[in-house]
């Protein structure tokens, strides 16, 4: 199914049900979906900045890489852009195998990488100002385990 | 032109994105230079105004792209045509 790239919002439910579908020899699928989190209610705005042609190109390869390092059915990674509201859905993906241990580790695998190698920058509002989100030193980390 | 190494001059595509792109007040800019890596560029850079000096005041905060794959900021520049600079990225 690959990798999509838009501003526009997507229908979790309708492309988890047509990625299931038909899809030949699959025990397992993983589903997963970001959400922007509220954060108490001091967060009233997020804005994703991306690299485009980059940020293609850079998800293209890591779904590549996660069909082959886990012997995947099909794999599928949505990611937005712009202006989000808290409880808006940012991104999502979703893995099919023929096990549930290798559908649920590329998902993890996809989500570790999409974190830090994929040209994507968050930028949130609240009451005191708008600021851009710092990278994790964990989210660096959790590239180690791969 | 500042000179940042020993290459011969050629016009590279630059961008900036997130807080760059913010403190240096441009998505894009066009730039002549016979850098023969991105740390020679980036001093390049730093010396043209005092925007771009903002923006690479922590080199250690910086990631490049060389015509769109990540790269290190010891890569060399031969061929590439578009370099983009950006903080440490935060999809997911």
């Amino acid at each position: 199914m690959g990798v999509r790239v838009q501003a526009e919002a997507f229908d979790f439910g309708a492309e988890a049900a047509a990625f299931g579908r038909g899809l030949p020899d699959v025990g397992a699928i993983v589903t997963f979906s970001g959400i922007v989190r509220e954060d108490g209610g001091t967060l009233s705005e997020m804005v994703i900045e991306h690299y485009p042609g980059m940020t293609e190109r850079a998800l293209g390869a890591i779904r590549d890489e996660a069909m082959a390092r886990f012997g995947l059915a099909d794999a599928l990674v949505i990611h937005r852009f712009g202006p989000m509201r808290p409880g808006d859905q940012i991104m999502m993906v979703a893995t099919a195998a023929r096990h549930r241990a290798d559908a649920f580790a590329a998902a993890e695998f996809l989500m570790d990488y999409l974190k830090s190698r994929a040209p994507f920058w968050k930028k949130e509002t609240r009451p005191e100002g708008a600021s851009w989100v710092a990278a994790k030193d964990a989210d660096e980390a959790a590239l180690g385990r791969w | 032109m500042i000179s940042g190494g020993d290459g011969p001059v050629t016009t590279i595509e630059v961008l900036y994105f997130a807080w760059l792109r913010e403190r240096i007040g441009a998505g894009r800019e066009r730039i002549a230079t016979d850098a023969a890596d991105v740390r020679a560029l980036i001093a390049q850079l730093r010396a043209m105004d005092d925007r771009h000096a903002a923006a690479f005041a922590d080199v250690a905060a910086v990631r490049v792209a060389l015509d769109q794959d990540l790269a290190d900021l010891d890569a060399p520049l031969a061929g590439v045509r578009e370099v983009a600079f950006f903080p440490p990225m935060t999809g997911g």
